[in-house]
């Protein structure tokens, strides 16, 4: 077995070198991952902003239940999707087993309750702060939930990128509904732990540094324009 | 005891309670809101009287007796004739013309309308050079100046203010004093909570004095300071601590 030096040294030289594969593992995880972040903004930053702003029978539930959706277990996640998506499955004759399609939906299952319950928390928060004032200029519900959403924004790029960390680095639900098929749903965390146990160890750390990076970039980006915003008042 | 007896109030409570705590915080007040008029609300820490606003703006409920609007009971069309601006302005996370804005669009006004309203409203309170700045990073006195322009946009008929100018300059204070008073010019009612007798006489037609959520006091606000006829309004305006019926001062 080569030293960990020669391993990373040709990990580097699969992504210098811009190697295809590595490139279309790439390419295949953000698409599934970005779209998936973005179906779970749009379902869960208004149901978290409802449920942070409003009071209504059961808001203690609902917030409980956000809570507790955060902590899904991915494999559980995975086989709850591969059950409504298998053949014998309601969702079956649509037949998205082992395609991006069906990685989506259970990256899509596991972060739209983290966003949900994040934007629970933030809007509540703000929603503290307008309440009095919202109520004086009697903004409506679809008003309300519309400002809180929009002067909020700054701090739900927080939560946001808490999603986008918890759909790139998933690895459990993703690898049961797409099945880690070459070059159709091999994403870079089920290529790693593929790879991995077969041994080829330069292809696995040259995605772990690849994800890494990814991951750093966003945060970077987004607390920068956190700062900015900060720095302008609008956070 | 009542403000004003004159027929016709805009505004009127009619044995008002508010409860918390298991405590009565506003005890059978009765006043009224005379159209066109400037009320002043006094009295110590504690009396009720933001309480007593917060209650004729609608923003909480009376536990007992109502608060009436054009002689009808407080709904929400009389809300929407009435405006009020908190003793901390609270700025939404947007820009001078886009607080003023939001305030208008909630109120379902054509984009015409709206951008008619915002360039008076901004150009009244003498922010139009601000007009793009975050309003958050404004000063205290000119974040009043909105909100109190804010409150005004709508083209209310009451505007109820809880001491505007706690804890601003004497220039800030002034201009929101100028705002307040070019507001009753224009026909607008005010009701204004404050501490500051001089703001009371420069801007009170009418005075309410408030002691432990009861008016004890109530006539034209010149006659009400000179003379109060109250031992709780005599021990305010001489800055003594005054606790009740029963206090031994």
């Amino acid at each position: 077995m080569d030293g960990f030096g020669d391993i990373f040294g040709e990990a580097l030289r699969l992504i210098l070198a811009w190697d295809s594969d590595l490139i279309e593992i790439i390419g295949l995880s953000l698409r599934v991952t970005l779209t998936a972040v973005a179906i779970s903004c749009v379902i869960g930053l208004p149901i978290g902003a409802l449920v942070g702003a409003f009071s209504f029978p059961g808001r203690i539930a609902a917030t409980v239940g956000l809570n507790a959706l955060m902590g899904l277990p991915p494999v559980v996640v995975g086989l709850i999707a591969y059950l409504l998506l298998s053949a014998s499955g309601p969702l079956g004759p649509l037949g998205l087993l082992y395609t991006p399609t069906a990685m989506v939906i259970a990256q899509t299952i596991l972060v739209t309750p983290i966003v949900a319950a994040l934007t629970r928390q933030v809007v509540e928060d703000l929603h503290r702060e307008y309440a009095e004032q919202f109520s004086s200029l009697q903004v409506g519900p679809f008003d309300r939930v519309v400002a809180l959403l929009w002067d909020a924004r700054y701090s739900l790029l927080t939560v946001m990128l808490a999603g986008f960390g918890r759909a790139v680095s998933e690895v459990g639900a993703i690898i049961i509904v797409g099945g880690n098929i070459n070059h159709v749903t091999r994403m870079m965390t089920t290529t790693i732990a593929l790879e991995t146990s077969k041994g080829n160890l330069q292809l696995a750390l040259a995605l772990g540094v690849v994800l890494l990076a990814i991951a750093v970039m966003v945060n970077a980006g987004v607390m920068a324009l956190r700062a900015s915003a900060v720095r302008a008042a609008y956070a | 005891m009542r403000a004003n007896t004159a027929p016709g109030p805009l505004l009127r409570t009619r044995e008002l309670c508010f409860d918390a705590g298991g405590r009565r915080l506003i005890d059978r007040v009765d006043a009224d809101f005379q159209p066109h008029r400037r009320t002043v609300i006094m009295g110590a820490n504690g009396a009720g009287k933001s309480l007593l606003l917060r209650l004729l703006h609608g923003l909480i409920q009376p536990t007992a007796g109502e608060v009436l609007w054009q002689g009808q009971p407080l709904d929400r069309a009389g809300r929407r004739g009435q405006a009020m601006v908190f003793q901390r302005p609270v700025m939404l996370r947007r820009s001078v013309i886009a607080n003023l804005r939001f305030a208008l669009a909630v109120r379902g006004m054509s984009r015409t309308e709206r951008a008619t309203r915002e360039a008076a409203a901004i150009e009244r309170a003498r922010l139009s050079d601000l007009a793009d700045r975050p309003a958050r990073v404004l000063s205290g006195g000119e974040q009043q100046r909105l909100a109190v322009a804010r409150a005004l946009a709508g083209a209310p008929r009451a505007l109820l203010l809880d001491e505007p100018t706690t804890s601003l300059d004497p220039a800030s204070t002034h201009a929101i004093e100028q705002q307040i008073h070019e507001a009753h010019e224009s026909g607008v009612t005010v009701v204004l909570v404050t501490h500051d007798i001089g703001q009371a006489r420069r801007l009170g037609d009418d005075l309410i004095f408030l002691h432990a959520g009861r008016v004890v006091e109530a006539g034209p606000a010149p006659e009400v300071l000179d003379a109060p006829r109250s031992e709780a309004a005599r021990a305010w305006r001489e800055g003594r601590l005054y606790l009740g019926a029963n206090d031994p001062s």
